[in-house]
């Protein structure tokens, strides 16, 4: 199927889903877990891109899902910028940190570049504790419209839109990216860097194209999270539980293929969403740590795995 | 600028890098000896702290003896989990990468369970000693740092004579650098990295009564020593453990006067920035291979 | 006269205080077939990866009339070195038609990024499968190979991108006389297409029977340089590495 007619499908399912919903559901709660549990088919994406496509783990997933949150807080204090152009600002900072930090690290072992991430986000983290002017510890507010925009009902329905559409676009990325060159050079990368580089797949190129992407993109479903809170302090953004999440659904779900993710997260995300009512946080974060340690010792290659019986 | 205070910031600086080597001098041995990825290494720090917390308040013991009676079971811990390890992904071959995401898992599942059964308050000791401070002149010695020092560095100076001297630490030495002639010894390169572990473990659990004397502790306070523990090690040369001393130097001192000049709250990045710089110019050390 | 296709001068390897390689020269013409023999840890594979690129040494290595200097090793396939390994490297999740595309999209085409993946590198990997005689196996998951085929394998992901200059790596280690043949012949036929092989082996009658031209390498240095029969009977090769 070619990448355009997938696109078109997929946004077209997207725009489906949200017309549908808006007009049947009343409950807005079912809104705000859904946004969330698309956020993190955005995340798990994302994060599969590098680590599943590409196999370098990236444990600071939360580091450029706040780079996206914090750009946007920074640019509605300058000036009250459309959605759009928030959101594309969010992917462009966590892009370009994506770019600065492969550039750093990623010549030496893929281990090194995982401790670096991990790095990464709390220094990060304390940047931002540190800075004023995006609120530092205290968090910062986000001063949303009277009346939501093109007609909306409220801005949870515009948000859970939103975040669709951008759920279509990052898995459209992922499949072109899978079926295309780049994506046969990538798992190359994976399987074998040195016989990569001995085959001609400019690897540090093509790694720095993986970071990129894979950052832009959990910075573009960072960016709107203020205007689903509508407020923003650091240790909700910088939550451990964005890191574990982005990775144990990708592995749940299947790192091979870009319909993995989006597997691991509607299953696992779904699955938080109809816990979190029930059962206190904590042992929510419980269960998704331990199913990644019982995944990844026993169904390495997850549920896509076990269809393909690869 | 007062010169007490620089004097006070240096020895600080020098008391907490004995402490900082006995932290990290685990992962000289499990990532630089023997190349697994223990970022898990903090969770077993913080399981210390946690069993010397509670022995410390429901008996009364010094940490210090916790530490030195739980040490066997540490040990056991290391030797168990290295057996899971190798079994579920050394042996595969590939993707070292998983292996790094199982101990991501287990430092995730550990801090969570420890959420869990003690909540996320500060839990300290009480000694007899943490309160005091001996001075010299213009200089302090708090013996909450001191103590901790004087025993890290005894356990750090005695696992490099006892890696260096013995027949079992050479054979340690040995596995990461060549498998084949151990073999010919007659000696199983699996059980060396097992048995190897198992200390690597077991110093983590010195380290972390050690912590508890220094500062009271949290749960998430392990995710914040994963820059230290690996930062250190690669500044002083993967698998050198007078490296890790060098290492620990240059880190305890940078954090100790970022602490003093520049606020507290600025200490945890200095050890992660200082790794990402270490990282970026420098990735085998001033020691290593 | 023209210059050779592959001029190695003065190559130098240390690791540590380890010498590796000190000094070696090596010439290869367009085509020729040499053998590069020498005692394990003589620096045969360290030499191999100078070529390739994933070492870096002293001395100057010259390709096609341009000094590589410090050129990635992914550069150097695209310019005509292809680089077999000692242990097998197959791109282990994918079947053994993918591992050829990898080499056949990015070592032989102009701008490997902007090309959709078409359908005729396809066709130009199942030739190439059959020349080695893998094309039974072109879907199979390259890591359930036998050991001979993952040889072939590497053989013929050589061959996908497009060398002028082969090393090939102890390509035969571990194999039974008659797969020595199998693999060897696929060598020998390298040079109808055009293309010279280093061939870095131990044993002797697969050495004998493929150069035109026989180096020795002990410990680092070149000891001896010509033609098989020459070579063979040199006093200095026979005690140093035949054991005479």
């Amino acid at each position: 199927m070619r990448t355009l007619t997938f696109t078109g499908i997929a946004v077209g399912i997207a725009l489906l889903v949200a017309t549908a919903t808006s007009v049947l559901v009343e409950n807005e709660y079912f809104f705000s877990a859904s946004y969330t549990v698309l956020q993190f088919v955005v995340l798990a994406t994302a994060w599969n891109i590098l680590g599943g496509f590409t196999g370098y783990v990236n444990f600071g997933s939360a580091a450029f899902f706040a780079l996206g949150a914090y750009s946007g807080i920074a640019l509605d204090k300058l000036t009250s910028a459309p959605l759009p152009l928030v959101i594309l600002a969010g992917a462009a900072v966590a892009g370009l940190v994506g770019l600065g930090m492969g550039y750093l690290t990623l010549r030496l072992r893929g281990v090194f570049f995982a401790i670096a991430t991990i790095a990464l986000a709390e220094v990060l983290f304390t940047l931002v504790v540190n800075w004023d002017y995006v609120g530092g510890a205290r968090g910062a507010y986000v001063a949303l419209a009277q009346t939501p925009p093109l007609g909306f009902r409220s801005m949870g329905r515009l948000l859970f839109t939103v975040m669709a559409l951008m759920a279509a676009g990052a898995v459209s990325i992922a499949r072109f990216v899978q079926v295309s060159t780049l994506g046969r050079g990538l798992a190359a990368i994976r399987d074998d860097e040195m016989a990569a580089e001995c085959s001609g797949v400019p690897t540090l190129r093509l790694k720095l194209i993986s970071t990129t992407l894979s950052g832009a993109l959990m910075g573009m479903a960072g960016a709107t999270f203020p205007w689903f809170l509508s407020y923003v302090e650091p240790h909700g953004v910088f939550s451990l539980s964005y890191a574990v999440n982005s990775i144990a659904m990708p592995l749940i779900g299947g790192m091979y293929d870009w319909a993995g993710p989006v597997i691991g997260a509607l299953l696992l995300g779904g699955l938080q969403q109809i816990l979190q009512v029930n059962v206190p946080a904590d042992w929510n974060l419980f269960l998704v740590g331990a199913l990644l340690v019982v995944f990844v010792t026993v169904a390495p290659h997850g549920i896509m795995g076990w269809t393909r019986r690869r | 600028m007062s010169g007490s205070l620089f004097a006070n910031a240096l020895v600080s600086g020098l008391l907490l890098a004995g402490f900082y080597a006995a932290v990290s001098v685990g992962i000289a041995i499990a990532f630089g000896m023997l190349d697994v990825v223990n970022i898990a290494h903090p969770a077993f720090i913080l399981l210390g702290s946690y069993a010397a917390s509670v022995a410390n308040s429901a008996f009364g013991i010094d940490p210090i003896l916790t530490a030195a009676a739980l040490s066997p079971a540490f040990f056991a811990l290391g030797a168990v989990l290295y057996r899971l390890y190798h079994a579920s992904f050394e042996r595969r071959g590939r993707e070292p990468l998983r292996g790094l995401a199982f101990f991501f898992g287990i430092l995730f599942v550990t801090e969570v369970a420890l959420i869990l059964a003690f909540g996320v308050d500060y839990r300290s000791v009480n000694t007899g000693y943490i309160g005091t401070t001996w001075r010299f002149g213009a200089v302090d010695l708090p013996l909450r740092l001191f103590v901790p020092f004087v025993v890290s560095l005894a356990m750090t100076v005695g696992l490099q004579i006892f890696l260096s001297r013995t027949f079992f630490g050479r054979t340690v030495l040995a596995v990461g650098q060549d498998q084949v002639a151990l073999h010919l010894m007659g000696v199983d390169p699996v059980r060396v990295k097992q048995l190897a572990f198992g200390i690597s473990i077991a110093t983590a659990g010195v380290a972390g009564a050690l912590l508890v004397i220094i500062q009271p502790v949290q749960p998430s306070l392990g995710r914040e020593y994963i820059g230290l523990v690996f930062a250190i090690p690669v500044l002083g040369g993967m698998g050198s453990i007078a490296g890790t001393l060098v290492g620990a130097a240059v880190l305890g001192i940078a954090t100790s006067f970022t602490a003093t000049f520049f606020g507290p709250s600025w200490a945890p990045a200095v050890s992660f920035g200082v790794l990402l710089l270490a990282l970026a110019f420098r990735p085998s050390g001033l020691f290593g291979r | 006269m023209s210059e050779s296709l592959l001029v190695a001068t003065k190559v130098t390897k240390r690791f540590g205080g380890f010498v590796a390689l000190e000094g070696v020269d090596l010439s290869v013409a367009t085509g020729e077939r040499v053998g590069l023999i020498g005692p394990n840890g003589s620096g045969k594979s360290t030499f191999a990866s100078c070529i390739a690129g994933t070492v870096r040494g002293g001395g100057t290595i010259r390709f096609d009339g341009r000094d590589l200097g410090s050129m990635p090793p992914h550069r150097r396939i695209r310019l005509g070195i292809a680089r077999t390994f000692q242990i097998p490297r197959p791109f282990a999740s994918m079947t053994v038609l993918d591992n050829l595309r990898v080499p056949l999209l990015y070592a032989a085409q102009k701008h490997p990024l902007l090309q959709r993946s078409l359908g005729h590198e396809r066709d130009e990997a199942m030739a190439i499968l059959k020349q080695v005689g893998l094309e039974a196996k072109a879907d199979r998951v390259s890591r359930e190979l036998t050991q001979v085929d993952m040889r072939k394998l590497e053989l013929a992901r050589a061959i996908a991108s497009h060398p002028k200059l082969l090393v090939a790596d102890e390509a035969l280690a571990g194999l039974s006389p008659s797969e020595v043949d199998e693999v060897l012949a696929i060598l020998l036929e390298m040079k109808s297409r055009g293309v010279a092989v280093i061939l870095i082996e131990h044993i002797m009658r697969a050495v004998l029977r493929f150069s035109e031209r026989i180096a020795v390498l002990v410990a680092g240095r070149k000891i001896a340089d010509g033609p098989p029969g020459t070579v063979v009977r040199d006093p200095e090769v026979e005690r140093a590495y035949l054991g005479g």
